[in-house]
């Protein structure tokens, strides 16, 4: 028996001692704020005291904490101060997604209790042992400062467009109350493990799994045969995806059958001791290998080509020598698989209700799951029911199928208990997608003036061994590649090879982050040939209003680039001045400065991607049925304030139903940057048609519709809508239900056989430069400062939107400097490096409002966005400080110096 | 199922040591992240609870770092100059979650070629305090107790209990550095630690360790000689040669290559000692 204290309250528990803290708070406690990020001491999530001091309670054995007093965040409110951080963080903004919220408030609360005003560097170091893949850390430490300045509610607005109005659902955040995939698995579940092939490529065949099952008291082992449909893929048309893979895995991490039963039983399996025979394979690791090979990783897909496809413009140019370049630049760029490292790995659980199925689980897209365990499962989509945790972080790593289809199968086949599966951090990075390694042959042209003459690239892309979203990212690619320009001629190709790698997918952005690093290393290469200023090269080719771009589309309402630029220009001349100076003192530490720009086409290239909503005003008051969900970006929020201010209502009257496929309609996937725009103008007509359909029914004078304010009558049962204006009030109860519907579907047209067409209805714009210190005896860059200047159409909530960007920030810095996913070597947060709060720099965000036509009051998306200028703008940042153009990321230390060496 | 024991006293943990099949746990950094996806199945000796195994004890001519002390610890004592590098290895070591729970000794017990403890206690010429039933109360030298990556001479009865740190002329200096990647959580690409002892403005003692850049860390003895005698300045850097470095065996991984750990290790040498200058009272 362990007696210990947690939160004030003694327990007395009967536990194994070795068992790790983390886990008897979850599972035995039911505390399931403390989270498990990696299990291994890498990430902090579950960051705990214990007597007064910071640990991560999933190293800690249970009985090292006999007798000692436990502090988790669900005791944090029990002090004032823990109380106050908690409002900070909600205030401020610090927690997107939430999953690290809890460590960090427990680590930030340490500090505070021992240094009452910390400084930067205290701060830094107080929570450099949490990890958060979100926000960029910039909010967290203002959140630490705010509170220990006093702290303090800062916003108390209607929660209208524009405000900076807290999350909605961010109390839960910050109090550990927030059910995640793993948090909510009801107690008789069974526990369901996959068995995984620890190779790359080879044949395996089982032996007598039955027999293995019942000598260890298993309850079943699911395979492929047990699969309806063992196929699954985004795509309607290519499901090459097995759920359990038959006879052959074609890379590591694959799974090939799973372990339902008990959860102690499953868990103390050895994998290997599973009766599986494996016949090694040579795999084809890399595009070089898949390019050249005889073999092919699927017998369908000849030369191992997923997708091929191309964006020609105006293809007469390409042969005519009627401009002469005056400069032009070849160049080869060349990229890794990168991993999402949302702190939340993959979980979530199953039960059979009847004929149907019910899946709560951790992802981007409930209505996509929803019709793809349909398909596997051979059932009406409507007999799915997907109700979405929670979600610990996704940036397109949970739009693609995890526990999902397991778990049906098993809660089918065994309907007498729910059955739920969680990730290790190991089977997370393993078995899930990437970003694509790209490697993109690039050449730009110029003529005299200065102005871009012709774009030729193409880009090649791993994709691993399923083709997940390979087409869609070999399809936006080309689209992209001539960045946000106005190039008169392009020929642009995308090709994605198969591997026996991991699934490459989506991944903020979807293949386009690549992209720009080649085509802002050209558009520096050829402002310098110019001997023009590369911010000033960039204004001068801004593609504005009125220009085609690649496919041929003429932008029609807004294209913010050149304000970007301008409003960045100052500060790029004072960096470089101060970078200057700088270097003038200093032998081994350089300093430099480099720009970055992007443009992204929001929403699904070229397709169908409408959302569906409705509001609905009844005796409960006015609840929104939204399907989109919120991983942290903040759609939760954004889409309540397009809803209160369209109806002119508080924001806080608003519920939210969101997810749950039973009730809402779908809004599509929280990707491609879409949620705010296509969700949001969806909300925005369902709102207005609500507020038409009760000013009606309110009896309300059709020509006083435009100031009529609504309030729900406090404490009454059923709702009483009260609408007010200067000279009339009306009151409304809500005793049968007023429902309001809005439909979106961003207008687009297909791509023709030279990629031209109207692939988006909107784009977003953006700019950023950075300032870099390179040590250049070691080859390590601190990124300084990032001045990030976005065009967001309009900023529904400057907080979130900042929060987005300065998230986008933290990944496009790990994208250039740190980070590289190699299978099978790097599936832990210890030899994966993304940044810590002390890998970031100082940032700023300049909102730019170059409203869209479309978008709810003129908004576009912003997700991505933040993401795609920053590591060109670190690598040009990094070559004025050093005269090397890394074209290879990322850029190790050890690459660096060979580079500079090589230089010299 | 496992058995899990709580010894309070030496003598009691190595009565479960003598039996041979006991793995100690102390702050658990090492010992539950080698076993993260698995449950934990063999025996547990948690030395936790073992008082006299807390403290950092100052003696004559030694000081004695005691099993269970933690880097948090190193980081707060009040201890000469030449333990600053210690206190730099301990800032650098994981986040403060690490830094509370993770212990010294646990760090040279695991043995990694990486860690961050192993050169910095090399350059102090530490010692490591071995008790078993045999043989109390035994002194070895880190250098050759730590005989290759995850090996050490520890036998299967025994138990570590401290560090020995001998002391140096109040004056002497120490400097640690580390490189890789990124600022918080790193494991090393190299670390070099130096300790230079000087008295009336000559350098008495040297100790120069590279971390990361062999199976075990190094010492560059070469390199202490030549400092040794030598005014206690900026130009004993001038002494630093390539062939300082011929007893590294680094190697190509996923965070460097060989090529860059060997001149890396140089830099940092060379800072190291100009910081060991510079820190100088």
């Amino acid at each position: 028996m362990i007696l210990l204290t947690v939160n004030g309250v003694r327990q007395a528990l009967d536990v194994r001692p070795s068992q790790r803290l983390a886990d008897v708070l979850r599972d035995n406690l039911n505390l399931t704020g403390t989270k498990i990020g990696c299990n291994a001491g890498d990430c902090g999530a579950c960051t705990v005291q214990i007597d007064g001091r910071a640990v991560c309670a999933c190293i800690t054995a249970i009985g090292q904490a006999q007798g000692c007093n436990v502090r988790t965040i669900e005791g944090l409110a029990q002090t004032p101060l823990g109380a106050a951080l908690q409002q900070a963080f909600q205030q401020i903004g610090a927690a997107q997604c939430g999953i690290c919220t809890p460590g960090m408030l427990m680590a930030a609360y340490d500090l505070l209790v021992r240094t009452a005003h910390p400084n930067r560097l205290e701060i830094s170091d107080a929570l450099g042992g949490v990890l958060c893949r979100c926000t960029g850390y910039q909010k967290i430490i203002e959140a630490v400062e705010h509170c220990a300045h006093g702290g303090g509610i800062i916003h108390s607005g209607p929660g209208y467009i524009g405000e900076r109005l807290p999350k909605t659902d961010g109390a839960r955040k910050t109090n550990g109350t927030e059910c995640f995939g793993a948090d909510g698995i009801p107690e008789n579940a069974r526990w369901l493990r996959l068995i995984r092939s620890p190779h790359h490529h080879a044949q395996f065949v089982v032996g007598d799994l039955p027999a293995f099952a019942a000598a260890h008291g298993i309850t079943a082992i699911l395979t492929a045969s047990d699969v309806p449909s063992n196929g699954y893929g985004i795509y309607p048309t290519i499901k090459d995806q097995p759920v359990f893979a038959v006879g052959e895995v074609k890379f590591r991490g694959e799974a090939v059958c799973a372990l339902v039963g008990e959860r102690e039983r499953v868990e103390a399996i050895d994998p290997q001791a599973l009766p599986i025979t494996w016949t090694v394979l040579p795999p084809l690791m890399g595009l070089n290998e898949a390019e050249r090979a005889k073999q092919c990783v699927h017998r369908s897909k000849p030369n191992n080509i997923l997708i091929d496809g191309s964006v020609v413009k105006a293809a007469n140019r390409l042969t005519s020598n009627e401009i002469e370049p005056a400069a032009g630049v070849a160049l080869r760029v060349k990229t890794k698989f990168v991993e999402h490292a949302y702190i939340e790995p993959e979980a979530g659980w199953a039960q059979r209700v009847g004929d149907r199925l019910e899946i709560h689980v951790t992802t981007q897209t409930p209505y996509m799951d929803r019709d793809e365990v349909a398909v596997v499962m051979r059932m009406q989509p409507t007999d799915i029911r997907i109700v979405p945790t929670a979600c610990g972080g996704g940036f397109g790593g949970k739009l693609d199928m995890s526990v999902q289809p397991a778990l049906a199968v098993a809660a089918w086949l065994l309907p007498d208990r729910p059955v739920a599966c969680v990730y290790s951090r190991t089977e997370s990075m393993a078995s899930t997608t990437k970003r694509h390694p790209a490697d993109i042959t690039f050449s730009l042209s110029a003529d005299v003036t200065g102005k871009l003459l012709h774009c030729e690239t193409h880009a090649k892309f791993d994709t691993g061994a399923y083709a997940s979203w390979g087409p869609t990212v070999a399809t936006r690619v080309p689209i992209h590649a001539s960045g946000p320009y106005f190039v008169p001629s392009v020929r642009a190709r995308g090709t994605a090879y198969f591997t026996h790698c991991h699934p490459a997918g989506a991944f903020r952005g979807f293949g386009v982050p690549q992209g720009a690093i080649a085509h802002e290393a050209a558009m520096d290469a050829l402002a310098d040939q110019l001997q023009i200023d590369r911010l000033e090269f960039r204004y001068r080719n801004a593609i504005r209003v009125g220009d085609t771009t690649a496919t041929g589309q003429v932008l029609q309402d807004s294209a913010g680039l050149d304000q970007c630029l301008d409003a960045l220009r100052s500060r790029w001349e004072t960096w470089h001045a101060e970078s200057k100076a700088f270097n003038a003192g200093s032998l081994h530490k350089k300093r430099g400065v480099g720009i970055g720009c992007m443009w992204y086409g929001i929403g699904n290239t070229s397709l169908s991607n409408p959302s569906s909503m409705r509001i609905v005003a009844d005796a409960q008051g006015i609840t929104l049925y939204s399907g989109a969900v919120d991983i942290g970006q903040g759609s939760n929020t954004i889409l309540i304030q397009i809803a209160a201010d369209t109806l002119k209502i508080r924001s806080e009257r608003i519920r939210l139903i969101s997810g749950d496929t039973d009730f809402t309609l779908d809004a599509g996937k929280t990707s491609a940057s879409r949620q705010t725009y296509v969700s949001g103008k969806a909300v925005e007509l369902a709102a207005s048609n609500l507020r038409y359909k009760l000013l009606r029914a309110a009896g309300w004078p059709e020509a006083d519709d435009n100031v009529a304010v609504f309030s729900l009558r406090a404490d009454s049962s059923p709702a009483v809508l009260d609408i007010l204006s200067a000279n009339t009030a009306r009151a409304l109860e809500l005793t049968t239900a007023i429902e309001g519907f809005g439909r979106f579907d961003p207008p687009t047209t297909p791509q023709d056989i030279n990629g031209q067409g109207d692939p988006y209805a909107c784009y977003a714009f953006a700019a950023q430069i950075a300032m870099v210190e390179v040590d250049t005896e070691l080859g390590t860059t601190k990124v300084m400062r990032i001045t990030a200047a976005h065009d967001v159409g309009r900023a529904i909530n400057p907080t979130q939107v900042e929060g987005q960007v300065q998230g986008g920030i933290l990944q496009g810095l790990g994208l250039a400097l740190m980070e590289e996913y190699i299978p099978g070597r790097t599936e832990n947060l210890h030899d994966y490096l993304i940044p810590t709060i002390g890998d970031m720099p100082a940032m700023e965000v300049l909102l730019i409002e170059s409203p869209t036509a479309l978008g709810p009051s003129g908004a576009k998306g912003v997700g991505e966005p933040g993401l795609i200028p920053t590591a060109p703008a670190i690598l040009g940042a990094i070559e004025n400080a050093t005269g090397v153009r890394m074209l290879e990321i990322p850029v190790l230390p050890h690459r660096l110096v060979e580079a500079v060496k090589a230089l010299k | 199922m496992n058995q899990y024991a709580q010894p309070h006293s030496i003598a009691e943990a190595l009565t479960f040591r003598a039996q041979g099949n006991w793995t100690v746990l102390a702050g658990g950094t090492d010992f539950y992240p080698t076993r993260a996806d698995r449950p934990i199945q063999e025996n547990v000796l948690d030395i936790s609870r073992i008082q006299s195994l807390k403290s950092i004890e100052e003696h004559t001519d030694h000081f004695r770092i005691g099993a269970l002390v933690t880097w948090s610890q190193i980081i707060h004592a009040k201890l000469p100059p030449y333990f600053d590098a210690l206190k730099q290895a301990a800032r650098e070591v994981g986040g403060v979650q690490i830094q509370n729970s993770g212990t010294l000794v646990g760090n040279i017990c695991n043995a990694s070629p990486a860690a961050d403890g192993v050169p910095v206690l090399l350059a102090l010429a530490a010692r490591v305090e071995v008790h078993s039933h045999a043989i109390p109360a035994a002194q070895i030298e880190l250098y050759s107790w730590i005989i290759s990556p995850k090996k050490t001479q520890i036998s299967q009865d025994a138990l570590v209990t401290a560090l020995i740190i001998p002391k140096l002329y109040f004056s002497a200096t120490s400097a640690f550095l580390k490189t890789g990647a990124r600022a918080y959580l790193l494991i090393s690409t190299v670390m070099v630690a130096a300790v230079l002892e000087h008295k009336f403005g000559r350098i008495t003692q040297a100790r120069v360790a590279v971390g990361a850049c062999s199976p075990v860390a190094k010492r560059l003895t070469s390199l202490e000689e030549k400092l040794i005698g030598r005014d206690f300045d900026a130009a004993i850097c001038d002494q630093i040669l390539g062939t300082d470095f011929a007893v590294l065996t680094p190697i190509g991984d996923v965070r460097a290559t060989a090529a860059y750990r060997l001149a890396v290790a140089r830099t940092l040498t060379h800072r190291a000692l100009q910081r060991c200058v510079r820190a100088s009272p």
